[in-house]
């Protein structure tokens, strides 16, 4: 099999065969050679996984043999003294969860549907990169913002018993204002992914703006406007350093549903664990205890994204 | 609005038809709505003035003060008088470093293999979704991660709790965002581009390397910056693999011995660690190493948004 060529001169004939077609053996061996690498560095993904999976199935379920189930139920949490009260850190997380979501929902899906539905193309340009930049501010900055004027000037003035120092309501409104970027921003690709043509048909017949909005953009959207708070509230969960900082409570704390008052949440506590960890480290079951939060906390927001991620595609996938 | 009436409404203006559309009656609902949605933004606005203003009054004393010896002093949670933030400086940087060492070729990479050699296959599929719920583990269980692995397993080559078990551990948190960043740029370049690569006889490597990573440099790099300003912001694991939060002493060791087996710390950390503190002048010494990394993170975050907006091509 061969293929012909004419040259300049129809009398002489050259032929090519496949051989001559085969890629010279270096820029072969190369080529598969980086496939092979591109190939190993997607697998290190599922590495990764494996590993945190593996690191935390292992240990947790050691704590969990280990501790006295009793244990586990108790007036507070306190891993030093042996008293590892799971509720009193839900609890904390959920509250602090609450109250960022009582700032960043409103704010946020406020941001998506301003810049998405109302905004100019011009002052969108500009608003954007401004709610972005907030997306960038570290955590620890925030945490420090919470003691130093959220909590002064807004907790405990709106509810003077509150804590003076560190509470779980200043905490949480830090972690909403760093949740307001994260559900602005996919919620805001869920609305303009609705096409343009629902908007114009609802114009058509004579809706406005507002009425367009949320009787037509919004409803079409819906599946992205609840991933937004789903993807919200598992950034929200996870959120350590602002708790860490503001939210009071190091080292141990009692079990308490009030906000105004220092509390511990699930992430605060492991930080607490982790970095005082050359004293823990002694302790097996204190130690222990942090791989057990870190398995719960890892599974609730595993759970959390896999359900957002799905109702992100399906916006996609309808429009 | 350039409307040109028609005559049938009997309408002789853009504003008279108007009313007749909507009987006289004014939008007020729609105006209060629209003010009200204007409102959360001017809120959030508003939030980040307010950072920022009380980040410069509260570090005024020490940005006025003593700033030169600020930024040349160590880490003391102790004293603030003596608090400073070279260490936490240099800690940041050398992270930074490891982080684009590792971090960078390695998401690169995997984001080639996923968008270039295997983009329908089974197991691509599942490494994306694997990424993307990566990008969604709370950083503190990364550090369980680098506590396990870098300091304990691993213990041996990273020598324990140093910077490079860190760095390792900010790597592995910052790798999906950096795979997912660099799929998108990936993604926006046209076929067109492969297919005329391939035509001219290139392999599959010679394509990526001559013409799609090119092509798509901007886009990859803007996704790099975000990650670097996400690694540079992030406390919370460094805590758990070793990140020094009281005093750091580093004595006479030299730069390599204080990298290799020394403590570190970084800018994250070093606010951590100051925040605790109780008093005024604590408070300045925190908000003024704040504001160092907000202008860090924001220079970043911004030069990767202009390069975005910049270097943002239709095909």
């Amino acid at each position: 099999m061969f293929i012909e060529r004419e040259t300049m001169s129809a009398s002489t004939t050259q032929s090519w065969t496949v051989a001559d077609l085969r890629l010279a053996g270096g820029r072969r061996r190369t080529d598969v050679r980086m496939r092979r690498l591109f190939i190993a560095a997607g697998l290190t993904t599922l590495l990764v996984t494996g590993l945190i999976v593996y690191t935390l199935v292992k240990d947790a379920f050691s704590f969990f043999i280990d501790v006295p189930k009793h244990e586990l139920w108790n007036i507070g949490w306190f891993p030093r003294r042996g008293f590892f009260d799971i509720k009193t850190l839900v609890v904390g997380s959920l509250m602090v969860t609450g109250v960022a979501m009582l700032i960043a929902v409103p704010l946020g899906l406020g941001v998506a549907v301003y810049l998405s539905e109302f905004a100019r193309p011009r002052v969108r340009r500009v608003l954007k990169p401004i709610v972005e930049v907030l997306a960038g501010i570290p955590s620890v900055v925030l945490g420090y913002f919470a003691i130093a004027f959220i909590n002064p000037n807004l907790i405990t003035v709106l509810a003077p018993g509150a804590n003076k120092a560190f509470n779980i309501a200043a905490a949480g409104v830090a972690v909403g204002i760093l949740t307001i970027p994260i559900i602005a921003s996919v919620a805001e690709d869920a609305l303009r992914a609705v096409p343009l043509a629902l908007r114009e048909a609802s114009y058509g017949l004579g809706a406005r703006r507002v009425a367009t909005t949320f009787r037509v953009v919004l409803p079409a959207s819906i599946s992205g406007v609840v991933a937004a708070l789903i993807l919200g509230i598992s950034r929200a969960v996870g959120e350590t350093m602002v708790v860490a900082i503001a939210a009071g409570a190091v080292g141990g704390g009692l079990f308490s549903t009030d906000p105004f008052q220092p509390g511990q949440t699930m992430t605060a506590a492991m930080a607490a664990l982790g970095f005082g960890s050359d004293q823990v480290a002694g302790d097996g079951l204190a130690f222990q205890s942090l791989f057990f939060i870190g398995f719960l906390l890892f599974v609730l927001t595993f759970l959390l994204n896999l359900l957002g991620d799905r109702l992100v595609r399906r916006v996609r996938e309808e429009y | 609005m350039a409307l040109s009436t028609p005559s049938k409404f009997g309408a002789s203006s853009a504003a008279g038809l108007t009313e007749r559309i909507t009987n006289g009656k004014r939008d007020v609902k729609g105006r209060v709505v629209e003010w009200l949605l204007l409102a959360t933004l001017g809120v959030t606005l508003l939030i980040l003035v307010a950072l920022i203003v009380n980040l410069l009054d509260r570090a005024w004393p020490v940005l006025n003060g003593r700033f030169g010896d600020f930024l040349s002093s160590g880490l003391d949670a102790s004293n603030a008088q003596e608090a400073g933030v070279w260490q936490a400086i240099r800690g940041t940087l050398t992270l930074a470093i490891i982080v684009i060492v590792v971090s960078f070729p390695l998401g690169i990479a995997c984001a080639v293999y996923l968008e270039e050699y295997a983009s329908r296959s089974r197991l691509a599929r599942l490494i994306r979704i694997n990424v993307r719920n990566l990008a969604g583990v709370p950083s503190i269980v990364y550090g369980i991660l680098g506590l396990t692995i870098f300091v304990k397993f691993a213990g041996g080559i990273t020598g324990g709790r140093t910077v490079i078990a860190g760095g390792l551990t900010l790597s592995v948190l910052v790798l999906p965002v950096v795979v997912i960043t660099a799929s998108e740029a990936l993604r926006a370049v046209p076929r067109s581009i492969r297919e005329g690569a391939m035509g001219v006889g290139a392999t599959q490597w010679e394509t990526v390397r001559s013409h799609v990573l090119p092509s798509a440099a901007p886009g990859i790099l803007t996704g790099t910056m975000l990650a670097l300003s996400r690694a540079a912001g992030e406390a919370a694991p460094l805590l758990l693999v070793g990140g020094i939060t009281g005093l750091l002493r580093t004595g006479n060791l030299s730069l390599w011995e204080q990298i290799t087996d020394g403590g570190f710390t970084s800018m994250p950390v070093a606010i951590f660690s100051y925040a605790r503190q109780t008093g005024a002048d604590f408070q300045a010494v925190t908000a003024a190493a704040s504001l160092i990394l907000l202008v860090l993170v924001v220079v970043i975050n911004g030069l990767a948004i202009w390069l975005r907006n910049r270097f943002e091509r239709n095909w």
